[in-house]
């Protein structure tokens, strides 16, 4: 109970400062040196979130369906022999650094938000493949039997039963995912995209402590907002299956 | 009517399923018996073709089912595991709901076999349409699990160890409710289980099984009194074969004119219920109830082989 009181109050004071961020300056002013500014005002800090999110959406949309859709290839028929290889693809998706992906990026697709989208996509690969297998597979002998059994086809299988059963470790793989996507995010600030990571980074450049504050602080709480919210729907719906 | 003819499953080039051909008639309880690896479970999956049979046939009412796409042919057959192997994503109505909705039935057909098999289970429509499996215990989720099997109304039930499962007063129950509703809807029913004792209560005909072989196929009261060989001896246990062969009949069968003291006996009480309550009161004889006696040197006679 206290932790859902913590998690609204974290929520308003995180809308408060969105909507007015100059109100918020005393808090930061002891952060700052020689009477520089304490609120980030070169760009709306609302709307940095706004693309912050909406990039950290994409990718993991294009994460969780490609995952997905890799894991359901893996996990039958012919695909099965190809299941070795996508966890290497995902491993090596997440261990390669982001950095060295907007690198690579840049030359091919330009400055902006299209190499922030390609690193966060591989970074976050990885989770979402490696629980949707895990989902996909998981299934009691006793389940897949009497579906067999009853005269399901291996398609009507994959969507009334391998795919709603594995919802629950899909939808924690995507939490990771996001959680990791957000924070990552920032570095495409570097690459010209719009992020929170231009906060930070103009923080970094004055020297300007309270700017890298309130950079952090803004995705820290979302991420930690995202999070509890998946918590919550994987709890509903493994509540609803009897997982506990 | 069911024919297994020359059934074998080769794996790795062994036989888990040797040459087996049986016959169970239309509205028979067959159970298949036997230890574990005797090949009594792949038996079972070959009929519905989980398992696909190396060489021989299955015919059911006449027409080869290997002319059938699997998925099919599973639609026609009702199957219960032990374990129940409920859908834990899906109510208890929509898992009943399951193959006829595979079949494509109507809305309101399907809702209405559904409060019908509950019924039938003794499971309140209203309280249990909606639970989630999570949500029954062990007893009423077996219960929806032969209930699901049954949905489509299949001419033919198979049932691997459905009660494996079961604490033995429910599973008692359930496998005096199993044999009721069979006999109730006339559906032909193929059981397999490594309890003697279960293929005795329920079979109409036993298949004991070892090593992939049909090693006998019979009616219980002759597997008791004639096993084909050593093994089914032993599997039926020489100990308390007696009362076995006196948990067959039931005491209206053998009821005689006479008068007796005492509580009377209902006829459809077992022969061994009377033998216990003769010698739980120390008579000779019991008064059956609607009329007659049952003595104890009636149930002597049966007790013997003959």
């Amino acid at each position: 109970m206290t932790g859902r009181i913590l998690l609204g109050l974290a929520g308003l004071v995180l809308l408060a400062f969105l909507a007015a961020p100059s109100a918020f300056a005393p808090l930061f002013q002891p952060f700052t040196r020689n009477n520089a500014p304490a609120i980030y005002t070169q760009t709306s800090l609302l709307s940095l979130t706004l693309s912050h999110l909406a990039i950290v959406a994409v990718a993991v949309a294009a994460s969780t369906l490609v995952g997905l859709v890799l894991a359901v290839l893996v996990t039958r028929g012919a695909g099965r022999e190809f299941l070795p290889l996508a966890r290497t693809v995902t491993a090596v998706g997440q261990t390669f650094p982001p950095v060295a992906v907007l690198a690579l990026a840049v030359p091919v697709m330009g400055f902006g938000t299209g190499p922030t989208l390609v690193a966060l996509f591989l970074y976050g690969l990885l989770p979402v493949f490696e629980n949707a297998l895990a989902g996909l597979t998981g299934q009691t002998a006793q389940v897949t039997e009497a579906a067999r059994g009853m005269g399901l086809t291996p398609r009507q299988r994959l969507w009334q039963i391998d795919l709603p059963l594995s919802l629950p470790l899909l939808l924690a793989g995507m939490r990771l995912t996001a959680v990791i996507s957000l924070g990552t995010a920032t570095i495409g600030s570097t690459v010209a995209a719009r992020t929170l990571g231009e906060v930070i980074i103009a923080g970094l450049l004055s020297s300007n402590t309270a700017f890298v504050l309130q950079g952090g602080l803004v995705v820290g709480i979302l991420a930690v907002l995202i999070h509890q919210g998946f918590q919550a729907l994987e709890r509903r719906i493994r509540g609803r299956m009897g997982l506990a | 009517m069911i024919e297994i003819r020359n059934l074998s499953r080769l794996y790795d080039g062994l036989a888990v399923v040797d040459d087996v051909s049986l016959t169970v008639e239309t509205g028979q309880l067959a159970v298949l018996v036997g230890t574990s690896g005797s090949g009594k479970t792949t038996l079972l999956r070959m009929i519905n073709r989980l398992v696909q049979p190396s060489s021989g046939q299955v015919l059911i009412d006449g027409v080869d089912t290997a002319t059938l796409p699997a998925h099919l042919l599973r639609r026609r057959i009702g199957y219960a595991i032990q374990g129940h192997g409920l859908f834990p994503h899906r109510s208890v109505a929509q898992n009943i709901a399951t193959v006829p909705r595979l079949l494509g039935w109507p809305r309101r057909q399907i809702d209405a076999r559904v409060d019908e098999l509950l019924a039938l289970f003794q499971l309140d429509p209203a309280a249990f349409r909606g639970r989630m499996p999570h949500q029954l215990s062990g007893g009423q989720a077996q219960r929806v699990g032969v209930a699901r099997a049954l949905a489509a109304k299949p001419d033919l039930l198979l049932m691997d160890e459905p009660f494996g499962a079961l604490d033995p007063l429910i599973r008692a129950k359930a496998q005096d409710d199993l044999r009721q509703i069979q006999r109730q809807l006339g559906t032909t029913l193929i059981l397999v289980t490594h309890d003697m004792t279960e293929a005795v209560d329920l079979g109409d005909r036993i298949a004991v099984m070892d090593g992939g072989k049909l090693l006998q196929y019979d009616a219980p009261a002759r597997i008791l009194t004639d096993p084909a060989t050593p093994f089914v001896r032993d599997l039926i246990g020489t100990a308390d074969r007696a009362l076995r062969l006196l948990s067959l009949a039931r005491v209206g069968d053998i009821a005689a004119p006479g008068q007796a003291e005492g509580p009377a006996i209902a006829p459809g009480a077992s022969l061994r219920d009377a033998l216990a309550e003769c010698l739980w009161s120390g008579r000779d004889a019991l008064p059956v109830e609607g009329g007659g006696i049952v003595t104890l040197n009636a149930l002597r006679a049966k007790a013997r082989p003959r």
